[in-house]
């Protein structure tokens, strides 16, 4: 199980910080996303894996799952939920106001066609 | 007395939610009197804490009455409320800034403030590692807001940056957390100190890697090197009040990385002790090199603040890095300084550019700032307290520095590059001085409102046609007082640089309270004691 976990971890922080690094803003706000998710799962790996444990310590239970880690990670995914909801209103808006998604605000050379697949129902109104 | 911790978080949320309720039904005018006195009222909340911390030593306000290492421990020791009465005094002075006019773009500009206060009060104030983290969030999107506020290509897209670069760092900080937590058990900052300590030999490296990803976040947050470049496109573009206030945001990742190396890293922490410093101090030193050419090579005098906010946070760093009882002193002294003097060369940017109409606050010769010997008057003041010249607090903060670095073996690299550092910035806001004040002053008073008209028009272009945006358009949604200086303005800029002489007036009293500080940040035995009471050193 551990084995499991560390490769869905490692394999949603590798695919985020790869999206993580192009240059239009749908793979990047994609990839913040998968980066949330790996480090959610991560901090419930925190409190060990438990399977079928209470989590009050009791005096005849053989052990306990670590309630902490998943009190933190209800919050984690509260503000991630949150920052991510903001981001894209700020992508949406960025590609309102400069025209285009890139990051830096124009295309790069050649990169039209990206552009152009994530232009989609972007809002057209002003500043 | 354990109360008062909490009256600086408390304040500024219940201020934010009044102003977030109230945005509709009551009048500007109102809210930016509730805004004011609210803030007014935190600053003597935060005098009142300092007044019983200095009188009774760590203040400790367990959250819901939960036992230390298991509840939220607030904790206002000397360190935390120099940096909330820092926070206060600047918030004052931007927000008097801010609500001439800065404000009236949105309606979410009141809450906003009180809630990036509340952040970063709650920043200062937590004794855990992992509500620092929910209130770096909360500073952060309050920020996000500030940043954006007023609208304009340059803001979009420096706050598409600024925030996807911070939620990047968000996440590696939960990462170094959630090692932490892993492996010692434990979020409470006191209760980590103790437990560091017994690392078991097999798990030293992943503790050192969680320490140092947590450097690392707290470097982004700091704009260190190489991790500054998100700063002056953010700071350069949006509005002067704004910008004044983040110069204490840079302070928040300056201050986590004092507070992690002295309390969990300090002495005390067998195999990890002294984690950070080695890495730290080459750093900062770099990073001042690096700020320094962006200073001299600033087209505007905006980019040219950013950059040395970088360049304070530099010798802030190289202080702390000493790691000596004298080099926090003089970094705890140079902190308040470049703090305020940062923040009104922000202000005082948005003055001239608002005076320069279309020329805007680039440094190239253009038509008179209204009022110009009054206002290069003070820009003049503040020239000599950022390049710390000789008498004012600038250079008390950097003799301090350097007479701490006397002792180092880095010594004849600190001495060079601070040396060095301060010269090249004489030159360049030389230059910036007689490039806004000196030359082509032909215009009279008179032509300030046609420089405004055509600013106007100038910054729609922009917004319209695909030119560079410069995101003014709030900065000019009225005219510039036409003539004689605009004094409303100008006072919080005055009363920031009066807070730097007042530094160099009360010099013997601050560094006092300076040393004292740095004094108990390298004894955190009493900090441990004060936070987990009885129950330090129980598995």
């Amino acid at each position: 199980m551990e084995a499991l976990l560390a490769g869905i971890i490692a394999s949603l922080t590798g695919f985020g910080v790869y999206l993580l690094l192009r240059a239009y803003t749908f793979p990047v706000v994609l990839g913040l996303t998968l980066l949330s998710y790996a480090v959610n799962l991560f901090l419930f790996a925190t409190g060990r894996l438990t399977v079928g444990q209470p989590a009050v310590i009791g005096a005849e239970a053989a052990g306990y799952a670590d309630p902490l880690p998943q009190a933190l990670v209800l919050t984690a995914i509260v503000i991630a939920f949150a920052m991510t909801a903001f981001v894209i209103v700020l992508a949406l808006k960025a590609r309102a106001v400069l025209g285009n998604d890139h990051v830096d605000g124009r295309p790069v050379d050649g990169g039209e066609g990206g552009a152009v697949s994530h232009r989609g129902d972007a809002p057209e109104e002003g500043a | 007395m354990s109360q008062a911790v909490i009256l600086p978080l408390l304040l500024p949320l219940i201020a934010a939610i009044v102003l977030l309720l109230t945005r509709r039904r009551v009048s500007l005018r109102m809210r930016r009197g509730i805004n004011l006195g609210a803030t007014v009222l935190e600053l003597l909340a935060v005098l009142w804490l300092l007044v019983l911390v200095t009188a009774e030593g760590i203040l400790v306000y367990q959250v819901g009455d939960w036992p230390a290492p298991y509840g939220i421990s607030l904790v206002a020791d000397r360190l935390s409320v120099w940096m909330l009465l820092i926070t206060a005094l600047l918030a004052c002075c931007a927000l008097y800034y801010a609500v001439q006019g800065t404000d009236s773009g949105s309606r979410h500009f009141h809450p906003l403030f009180q809630l990036q206060i509340f952040g970063l009060n709650g920043a200062f104030l937590t004794g855990d590692l992992f509500n620092l983290f929910v209130f770096f969030e909360v500073l952060l999107l309050a920020s996000y807001g500030l940043l954006l506020h007023g609208g304009g290509r340059a803001r979009v897209r420096a706050g598409l940056h600024f925030v996807v670069l911070n939620l990047a760092g968000s996440t590696l900080f939960l990462f170094a957390v959630g090692t932490l937590y892993g492996i010692l058990g434990t979020l409470n900052m006191a209760d980590l100190a103790v437990r560091v300590a017994d690392t078991a030999p097999a798990d030293v490296g992943i503790v050192r890697a969680a320490g140092l990803l947590l450097f690392t976040v707290f470097a982004l947050k700091a704009a260190l090197v190489p991790l500054y470049l998100w700063l002056p496109g953010a700071y350069a573009s949006t509005s002067a009040p704004v910008a004044a206030l983040f110069a204490i945001m840079t302070k928040v990742g300056a201050y986590a990385i004092l507070r992690v190396e002295t309390l969990i890293f300090g002495d005390a922490a067998g195999p990890l002790a002294h984690l950070i410093e080695p890495v730290l101090l080459p750093l900062a030193l770099i990073t001042m090199a690096v700020a320094v050419l962006g200073v001299l090579a600033a087209q505007g005098l905006r980019r040219q603040a950013a950059y040395l906010v970088v360049l304070s946070i530099g010798t802030l760093l190289t202080a702390f890095a000493l790691g000596t009882r004298a080099g926090i002193a003089a970094g705890l002294y140079y902190l308040p300084h470049s703090t305020f003097a940062a923040a009104a060369l922000f202000l005082l940017a948005g003055i001239v550019a608002r005076g320069r109409g279309a020329m805007g606050e680039r440094l190239e010769p253009g038509p008179a700032v209204p009022a110009a010997p009054l206002v290069g008057g003070v820009f003049f003041l503040l020239a000599v307290l950022i390049a710390g010249l000789p008498p004012l607090s600038g250079f008390l903060g950097k003799w301090m520095l350097l007479q701490a670095a006397l002792a180092q073996p880095a010594m004849a690299w600190i001495f060079a590059v601070v040396l060095t550092a301060g010269l090249l910035t004489i030159v360049a806001l030389a230059r910036s001085g007689s490039l806004l004040f000196y030359r082509g002053a032909q215009g009279g008073g008179d032509a300030s409102a046609v420089a405004w008209a055509s600013g106007l028009a100038a910054a729609v272009e922009h917004d319209a046609g695909g030119g560079h945006g410069d995101g003014r358009r709030c900065d000019i949604e009225a005219p510039a007082v036409a003539a004689g200086p605009d004094w409303k303005r100008l006072i919080p800029v005055m009363v920031l640089a009066g807070l730097c002489l007042g530094l160099v007036a009360a010099a013997a009293p601050v560094t006092a309270f300076s040393a004292a500080t740095a004094e108990a940040l390298l004894t955190p035995e009493r900090y441990i004691e004060a936070v987990l009471g009885g129950a330090a050193g129980e598995p």
